[in-house]
């Protein structure tokens, strides 16, 4: 792991998520919580013991559980419904399409334990399609906070949001991103610079700001801009960070098709192409790791990020498609 | 909402002593859905024909809807999880006054309201946007359980196909629905016995049907689902501290001669001469005493 976040403070974002939800309840007599048997793994014990009547449980039965949340909806409430990401996103993708978003169902959903979080069960257990599968989905937000106050803002946002939501929670611990207003909607700026753009989400926030820490020793300026959603995209954050430093790292915990990198490539591809490398999962299923050591086998740690930027800068191209991570 | 009350009251009792009759009804929606689907080239005749004598019965006997207020919040929520019965729901959702009849014209015309599959967006009176099936009964379940929370006293009808059931998210909504003992859901299964390629018994066989619905702690009757005085009866039960499955047997393509139980008439549109032999064979019924 990278040196010197030993040192910082890590936290489990699914307790912010916990209070802000109940918080968020107390105040709003419409929410509901809905989930599949995942009372402890999505932290909804607390509510659940303060608003008994307001959780439904559905059992270990996805499309069920999205399909009662429309229907939830309908009934005038605001479900938010808690479900490891992996099998709410996949098990139930029909639903979230057309029970949620074709209908215009004003529903919440929250991927808990996204990305890698399950990362030694295996990959049945990783979450790593579900930013590119919402993201294919009409009308439908996508949302990635990166640490504690980012998923509390995350769910006032997509509380007063016009349409439905999907929410990716980490289960990774995250240090607090201070100096950053948690303005979700945007690109979160977190260090400027002029030389090359890292942009990231989600739990490679932390490592992209290292990694710019890293590079400033070496004198390159790296601007590291965060994606707090993918839809909306702030395609003028992009195209600015474009436009001023000509390359483009970009690292997420997730399948390169149709996520992160596809986002902004497909972009600046039609308005300002520059020269970009993207690190995540390249086709291929993960093999089985804790979540630093599957970040740091598709080099999406500091190290892996810097190496990124450093071969984009000097011209030199991947052999290995793996980017500057060790395998 | 005045003319359709003053409807109501008319047709509303299956064997009222003046005016219409939900028999009559249930045949001029017919004759429109013949229309629609003549008009457009494109429909599902025989699903439309087989569940539209359930569909008159809910919306002009049972559910408590206002046509002026589609988003009435206190409305009983009726959703047609067959979606591909749409015209038939189009057709009574136009009689109730919900939108006006001359828009039936334009089914699935380009940019039309009115597409293959209902579109609660668009169309008022859709309570859900169904069509891929497997859909409606999950959301049923969900719109029960809000009222349940809320504490009203409304109520949930949903209609199924039966080929549909095949579909495991049905399950997995009845079984919660048991579990919870949501009183308040009524689903009624369109008993045809055909889907789209064979009869329901011969691909993935769904007998013993009313025994499956009992197992997941739900009620179940069983009622022709073209006796409209029975449907009414059976829909109009007090509810009980379960949910309420109503198998109501039916005939595919119901109401025409040559279209009655055969498979074809899934999805083929009649010719022009089909038709009109369709429409007056549906006339002359008027005149017949029926049932």
């Amino acid at each position: 792991m990278s040196a010197g976040l030993v040192q910082v403070e890590r936290f489990d974002c699914r307790v912010a998520f916990a209070e802000e939800l109940a918080a968020l309840a107390e105040a709003d007599q419409r929410i509901v919580a809905v989930c599949n048997d995942s009372v402890g793994s999505s932290n909804l014990v607390a509510f659940a013991a303060r608003f008994p009547q307001r959780l439904v449980n559905v059992g270990i039965a996805e499309q069920d559980m999205v399909g009662v949340a429309a229907g939830l909806a309908n009934g005038g409430l605001v479900p938010f419904v808690c479900g490891a990401a992996p099998f709410l996103t996949g098990r139930a993708i029909e639903q979230i399409k057309v029970d949620v978003a074709y209908s215009e169902a004003k529903v919440v959903l929250c991927g808990m334990s996204p990305g890698f979080a399950y990362g030694v069960l295996g990959p049945t257990h990783h979450s790593v399609e579900d930013l590119a599968w919402m993201r294919a989905i009409a009308g439908l937000n996508v949302v990635v906070p990166a640490d504690p106050a980012q998923t509390r803002a995350a769910l006032r946002w997509a509380l007063e949001a016009k349409g439905p939501s999907y929410l990716r929670i980490p289960r990774t611990k995250v240090p607090e991103l201070t100096g950053v207003a948690p303005e979700i909607g945007r690109a979160l700026l977190h260090r400027p610079g002029n030389d090359v753009t890292l942009l990231c989400a989600g739990t490679t926030t932390p490592e992209a700001i290292l990694a710019s820490e890293a590079l400033a020793e070496e004198g390159i300026s790296a601007r590291v801009l965060q994606m707090s959603t993918l839809r909306p995209f702030d395609a003028e954050a992009l195209e600015v960070a474009a436009r001023e430093t000509g390359a483009i790292v970009s690292a997420e915990e997730g399948v390169l098709a149709g996520g992160l990198g596809s986002a902004a490539a497909s972009w600046l591809a039609e308005r300002h192409p520059v020269a970009m490398r993207m690190l995540g999962l390249r086709d291929e299923f993960a093999p089985t790791g804790g979540p630093e050591a599957l970040a740091s086998y598709f080099g999406l740690t500091a190290q892996g990020i810097a190496g990124a930027a450093r071969q984009l800068l000097s011209g030199a191209t991947s052999r290995n498609g793996r980017g500057g991570g060790s395998r | 909402m005045a003319r359709w009350r003053a409807l109501r009251a008319e047709i509303g009792a299956p064997d009222g002593a003046d005016g219409k009759r939900l028999s009559v009804v249930a045949d001029d929606s017919r004759a429109d859905i013949l229309r629609v689907i003549g008009e457009a080239g494109i429909g599902h005749v025989g699903g439309d024909f087989s569940v539209v004598d359930i569909l008159t019965c809910l919306y002009f006997a049972v559910a408590r809807l206002d046509p002026a207020r589609p988003d009435w919040p206190e409305r009983d929520r009726v959703v047609l999880s067959k979606g591909h019965a749409a015209v038939s729901l189009y057709v009574t959702l136009a009689r109730c006054g919900f939108f006006p009849a001359e828009a039936l014209a334009s089914f699935t015309k380009p940019l039309s309201p009115l597409s293959g599959h209902p579109d609660r967006r668009k169309v008022p009176g859709v309570e859900a946007s169904t069509g891929p099936l497997g859909h409606g009964l999950p959301f049923s379940v969900g719109a029960a359980i809000a009222a349940e929370i809320d504490s009203l006293p409304r109520r949930v009808f949903v209609v199924l196909g039966d080929g549909e059931l095949q579909e495991g998210s049905n399950w997995e909504a009845a079984m919660l629905a048991g579990h919870r003992g949501l009183g308040a859901l009524t689903a009624v299964v369109d008993r045809n016995g055909l889907q789209q390629g064979a009869r329901t018994e011969e691909t993935n066989r769904l007998e013993p049907l009313a025994d499956k619905w009992r197992s997941f702690g739900w009620e179940v009757d069983e009622v022709d689902g073209h006796d409209h005085r029975a449907l009414v009866a059976a829909l109009e039960r007090p509810r009980s501290t379960k949910p309420r499955c109503l198998i109501a047997r039916t005939v595919k393509g119901k109401g025409v001669s040559f279209m009655e139980d055969r498979q074809v008439w899934h999805h083929r549109v009649p010719t022009a001469d089909e038709i009109a032999e369709a429409l007056s064979e549906l006339r002359l019924g008027h005149r017949a005493t029926r049932r």
